[in-house]
Formats: structure tokens, C-alpha cells, sequence
């Protein structure tokens, strides 16, 4: 259960109309490095890794959960005014063909978002390593969409959300740590 | 020297449908441990080595059946490398 509070982690601010960039950012709303993907990854692990471990991924999924509505309210912000037209002119067109201004889950080139971007191995060390790269890549892509844009609101969104990544992985790394420890087998043994 | 199974105790309900598993395991391999492998380690012998898939002592970690096995304890090597070179910790 979750308790919602009406607010973004982090004040999504846009400056400048650039609809185009609105089709980049959805890359992280329902691609497979997207917040998206990893929200369900981890929050579907919780089940199945060692006690110990549990809480980071709750504490990281219900995280990832805020920042998918961060990079909602920028694709939002971005598209909320633009006519068909610009729609149409900012490669949009066929997203507004099917979906008019809704916000869908696909990738920047139209993909849509599929279970299959992540997995659920069981075996706690190969979905924490799993979880890692896609921190890393998820890193990656805020640099290639920080790259993309030459608007310093939208850049301090993008930035604080690559600054997250670093900080979860770090955070997988440890529970790597965790789960590499002798502690429980001396205390069983 | 590090064990390449570790063993938790997981919570258990009461209102728990099924008996439970009392005890479940996992798989901390030796690359997990080693980092950049220095040199000089020991080697198997050549024919050892090929049947295996490694060179390398430290590096060798056969997988068993954990359900199968009476003592959930993780395998690691004795740093022996002739007889029995494992122990069932
Ligand atoms: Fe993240």
C-alpha cells in the first residue's frame, strides 16, 4: 500500500515550447531503461530476494514511481499547447494520430512498452546486477536527453533525475554487499 | 575463504497456505569475491582443467541441488589440490 502525496519529488519547470523533445523524454516513460520499467523491475523483486534486501528495493520502486511522474509532467508540459500541426512538425504525428495529447508508454521511437524490457531471474545476485545496469543505463539516457536540450529548467529536472540513478546504484551495489556477507550462514551454522 | 552458498532464515506466517521452507538459499559465486585475480594463483592440472571448464581452484564452484542437499551449507574450496578439495560448510 502506498500513501500519495500531491506533489513531485522534484519542481518540473520548462522553459522553452520544444515539443520534439517531448518524443525524447517519453523514452523514459515507457522504454526499457525507462522509470516505467524500473519501478514494476523492483518493486516485483521485493517477493522473491532475502529479507535483508527487501526494503531497498521497496524504498527504490516506490521512487522510481515519483520520477515516472516527473518525466509525465514534462512530456505534459511540452505537448499540453501545440496544435496538430506542431504536433505533426515535432515527429509527433503519429503518436497524435493514435493517442491525441494522451501520454502513452513507448519508447522515443514509438515502441511500446513491453514486460519483456526487464526480468526476474530468482537468483538474488543476477536481478541485483540486472538492477545496477539499468541504473547505469538509465544514468546514460538522462546524459543523451540532458544532451538534447538547451532549456536550463528542463536540464535541472534531467539533472536531478541522473543524480537519483547514481545514488540507486550505489545502493544495488550495496545490497550486493549485503547479500555477500557471511553473517547469516555463521549465525545458521 | 568465502562460501558460494549462503543460507537465510525467510519470514514465515502462520496463516502461510503451504509447510513452509524454514530455510532458503542463494548462490554468491567466487567471482563475486575475487576482483582482478592476481597472479600466480594455483592451477589444476592441464586434463583436470579441461574436464572442469577452469584453470583455476578459486574459480571452480560446481552447482548442486540445494534441495537435495541435508545441511544447507554453501561449497568452498579447502585451498587442497589433490582428494577432497571442497567442504560442504
Ligand atoms: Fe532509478
Amino acid at each position: 500500500m502506498w500513501v500519495y502525496e500531491k506533489k513531485l519529488q522534484y519542481p518540473v519547470r520548462v522553459n522553452k515550447c520544444d515539443p520534439r523533445m517531448a518524443k525524447f523524454l517519453i523514452e523514459q516513460y515507457g522504454g526499457a531503461d525507462g522509470e516505467l520499467a524500473a519501478a514494476l523491475r523492483y518493486l516485483n523483486q521485493r517477493y522473491t530476494l532475502p529479507d535483508r534486501v527487501i526494503g531497498i528495493v521497496n524504498d527504490i520502486g516506490t521512487e522510481e514511481l515519483a520520477h515516472l511522474e516527473m518525466i509525465a509532467t514534462m512530456v505534459y508540459k511540452l505537448t499540453k499547447d501545440a496544435t496538430a500541426e506542431q504536433m505533426k512538425e515535432a515527429g509527433l504525428g503519429p503518436h497524435y494520430a493514435d493517442h491525441d495529447k494522451a501520454l502513452y508508454f513507448h519508447n522515443a521511437a514509438g515502441v511500446p512498452f513491453t514486460a519483456t524490457y526487464f526480468n526476474a531471474k530468482g537468483d538474488p545476485i543476477t536481478d541485483l546486477y540486472e538492477d545496477i545496469a539499468a541504473e547505469e543505463k538509465a544514468r546514460a539516457t538522462y546524459q543523451w536527453l540532458i544532451n538534447m536540450t538547451d532549456d536550463p529548467d528542463l536540464k535541472d529536472g534531467l539533472q536531478f533525475l541522473r543524480e537519483r540513478e547514481v545514488v540507486h546504484s550505489q545502493r544495488f551495489r550495496e545490497a550486493v554487499e549485503i547479500l555477500k556477507e557471511e553473517r547469516d550462514a555463521k549465525r545458521l551454522f | 575463504m568465502y562460501t558460494y552458498r549462503k543460507a537465510y532464515r525467510p519470514f514465515v506466517s502462520p496463516n502461510d497456505p503451504c509447510p513452509p521452507m524454514w530455510v532458503k538459499t542463494y548462490e554468491t559465486p567466487p567471482q563475486l569475491y575475487l576482483g582482478f585475480q592476481p597472479y600466480g594463483m594455483p592451477q589444476f592440472p592441464p586434463m583436470e582443467a579441461l574436464r572442469w571448464g577452469t584453470l583455476w581452484p578459486a574459480l571452480f564452484a560446481p552447482y548442486s541441488n540445494p534441495y537435495k542437499q541435508k545441511r544447507m551449507g554453501g561449497y568452498r574450496w579447502n585451498g587442497q589440490m589433490n582428494g577432497s578439495r571442497y567442504t560442504n560448510s
